[in-house]
């Protein structure tokens, strides 16, 4: 790692914390988290519920990097947007530095919002279209009440340097569509930085760029996260970029965090059915490939409106323990102390 | 199986071009590609390369604003470019080759059943009879792993991995001899991306279809490929047998392609290519990889020749 910078590499007028925060050395932790939305039935009345996040738990520690694997709908965004507190849990909380992320509000909630930069998904829908570079940068500076242009200016600069949109000067009046997809989505994470977080949290940042332009910005995220020390949840359904990306992982499916590890653990041992389902049908590039079935589970993942009793993954598993699997929801066990399991396997 | 004295396609000098306010987009320039029976060729190319427009030139598929069309698509020994419109309709597309389209599973017609619109091409394109039809989309459904009660359903009913299955089973109703598909998965997961591949291969093997695979996805490529053509800038820049390329691509973009993916099971890191494709409009002369190219040298100014070192064509002047 080259040497650190300090940690205000941007000059941020500082909102104060809230008081009372601990300094741990976790920033950021969820507790037995649920996210449920209503269906509500035609007229009045709940139908039921979408329960898009089901009681997860994790601690995330000042300067770490984890990353959230799972299929499309399995619950990720929910999660990361409950986080970010623009969804309310249905149980559960969220705490940043020792606060609760739902109970904050005005001033602390301002504050928090600038701790917490978002990468979101689909970078071509995330930048407004009428603006331009430098208006897309100014705005949550504006908001945050820098009011003095020439200041602003100057972190603008900073900021696009960072993320290597150089030279600024031709970047400054571009608009999105001027742009490719790669230099977009260097936008989206220049705003993402602009206020100096704490904790960055990137949510599915490559899925829709070309290969060859994808490992640069992985790269670039990877470099700020270690340069300034960030926290980072990096979200992706894509497992083999994971390895390069952070120290944990956790494997969602139907909104549970069926598996955590470290990746390696992961990688070389993975322990639940799914897990071992995503690395069978992962391939990497080789001919062999074409000549071999991938051994993988039939079916899709579970309704989250009706999930199945007990373990979600039973109707697809092929180790599923009669009478078990399919009437109690395994609990967390943990074969090694870096490494748990949602799965009766391991009783 | 039987023995064929020519191959099943060869496609000879294809170009397409479209006008646009801005000028002519070279979307597919000269373009060579050769494919046998039973096999399958990948395309592979980043964004914008011209993938799903060569798809289109195949099988004249064209929008309204085309510049310029020519070239040689010989299929079964016969060039069906020279065939009129009504000729190239009743015999080519859908009945000898077919195509399941970019986001396919996005544009089946909500509002009929889908095993009508799998059943339809047999109608319309060889006068099949509805009961028939709906038989063969039946037997459709079986090979590609769609439930038989799912013929009764509307596409909203499917999840995008079933709606993709059915685009497929639309597409083999009529037993074509080659099939396209325009990046069949990637707007899918990864395990119902590998039970489709799956699909595939049996398709492939029991009935002895041909396919062109469209993809930007190196990795899943490889789940299919007989044959690897690596497309930049609107044209083919390595055409190459699957085991050689998998292992050791030629041309410096393959390679660099290749180095950029991501792996699972080695630690290799993955490196990346700077820059961006040219715009098609007004291509560089010369290589149009040269801008980004490591190892770019003086007559890389001059459009490259196509090389052939041992069965591998090469746009290169590296291999000169
Ligand atoms: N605001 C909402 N109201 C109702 N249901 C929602 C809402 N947001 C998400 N859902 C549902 O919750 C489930 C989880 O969605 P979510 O977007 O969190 O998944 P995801 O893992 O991010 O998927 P993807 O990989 O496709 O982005 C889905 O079934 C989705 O339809
Ligand atoms: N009808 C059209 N008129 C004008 N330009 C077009 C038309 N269709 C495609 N193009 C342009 O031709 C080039 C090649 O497009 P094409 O859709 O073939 O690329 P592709 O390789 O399939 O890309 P992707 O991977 O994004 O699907 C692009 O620059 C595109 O903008
Ligand atoms: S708990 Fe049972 S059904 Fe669930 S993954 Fe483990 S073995 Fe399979
Ligand atoms: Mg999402
Ligand atoms: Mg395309």
């Amino acid at each position: 790692m080259d040497n650190p910078i300090p940690n205000s590499v941007m000059d941020i007028p500082s909102v104060n914390p809230p008081t009372g925060g601990e300094d741990s050395e976790v920033i950021l932790s969820v507790n037995g988290l649920h996210v449920w939305f209503e269906l509500r039935r035609f007229g009045f009345g709940v139908a039921g519920y979408v329960r898009a996040v089901d009681d997860v738990s994790f601690d995330l520690k000042k300067g770490e990097a984890i990353a959230i694997v799972g299929e499309s709908g399995c619950g990720k965004s929910s999660l990361m947007k409950t986080i970010l507190g623009l969804y309310k849990p249905t149980k559960g909380d969220v705490t940043f530095e020792g606060k609760s992320v739902q109970q904050l509000s005005g001033r602390d909630l301002q504050w928090y919002r600038s701790q917490v930069g978002y990468v979101q998904q689909d970078p071509y829908g995330a930048l407004p279209p009428f603006m331009s570079v430098e208006r897309i940068l100014a705005e949550p500076l504006i908001i945050s009440g820098i009011h003095n242009s020439e200041k602003r200016r100057e972190q603008i600069r900073k900021v696009m340097e960072e993320v290597k949109l150089y030279p600024v000067e031709d970047f400054l009046p571009k608009f999105p569509h001027m742009l490719s997809g790669g230099q977009q989505q260097r936008v989206v994470i220049a705003r993402a930085m602009i206020r100096n977080p704490k904790l960055i949290v990137a949510d599915e940042p490559v899925s829709m760029l070309d290969a060859s332009v994808r490992v640069e910005i992985l790269r670039l995220l990877r470099s700020l996260q270690q340069r300034h020390n960030l926290s980072f949840i990096y979200i992706t359904h894509d497992l083999s970029t994971v390895k390069y990306f952070s120290e944990r992982i956790f494997v969602m499916y139907a909104g549970k965090l069926v598996e955590k590890a470290k990746i390696n653990e992961l990688i070389q041992n993975p322990l639940h059915p799914y897990t071992q389902a995503l690395l069978s049908a992962s391939s990497d590039p080789d001919y062999h490939n074409a000549t071999k079935f991938r051994e993988v589970p039939a079916g899709e993942p579970p309704s989250l409106v009706k999930p199945p009793a007990g373990c979600r993954f039973h109707p697809r598993c092929n180790r599923a323990i009669a009478d078990l699997c399919e009437v109690e929801a395994p609990p967390e066990f943990t074969p090694q102390p870096t490494h748990s399991t949602l799965c009766w396997l391991y009783r | 199986m039987e023995n064929h004295p020519t191959p099943l396609l060869q496609i000879h000098n294809l170009l397409l071009y479209f006008r646009t306010t801005h000028g002519v987009v070279q979307a597919v320039d000269h373009v060579d590609i050769a494919l046998d029976y039973h096999h399958a060729v990948v395309i592979l190319g980043e964004s914008g390369c011209g993938k799903s427009s060569l798809a289109r030139a195949i099988l004249r598929l064209l929008p309204r604003n085309v510049a310029e069309y020519k070239g040689e698509v010989i299929l079964e020994g016969n060039d069906v470019m020279k065939y009129e419109e009504e000729e190239f309709r009743q015999s080519i597309r859908w009945v000898a080759m077919s195509l399941v389209p970019q986001a396919a599973m996005n544009s089946l017609n909500p509002v009929i059943k889908v095993g009508d619109q799998v059943a339809e091409p047999s109608m319309v394109h060889l006068g099949t009879s509805k009961a028939e039809a709906l038989d063969q989309a039946k037997s459709m459904f079986e090979r590609v792993s769609v439930p038989i009660d799912f013929l009764q359903r509307y596409p909203f009913e499917l999840s995008g991995g079933m709606r993709q299955r059915v685009a497929l089973a639309m597409a083999l109703v009529t037993m074509p001899h080659l099939i396209i598909l325009d990046e069949p998965t990637s707007a899918l997961d990864l395990l119902t991306q590998a039970n489709i591949f799956n699909t595939l291969k049996v398709i492939k093997h029991e009935m002895g279809i041909s396919f062109i695979l469209i993809t930007h996805d190196i990795a899943t490529s490889s789940e299919l490929a007989d044959e690897v053509a690596v497309m930049y800038a609107g044209q083919i820049v390595e055409a190459s047998d699957a085991p050689h390329f998998f292992t050791e691509p030629l041309h410096p973009y393959s390679q660099m392609l290749m180095a950029s993916v991501p792996r699972l099971r080695s630690d290799q890191d993955p490196i990346f290519i700077h820059g961006q494709p040219p715009s098609l409009i007004s291509p560089p002369t010369g290589c149009r990889f040269a801008e980004r190219c490591p190892k770019v040298f003086e007559r890389c100014k001059q459009e490259p020749p196509v090389v052939q070192s041992n069965g591998i064509l090469v746009k290169c002047w590296l291999y000169c």
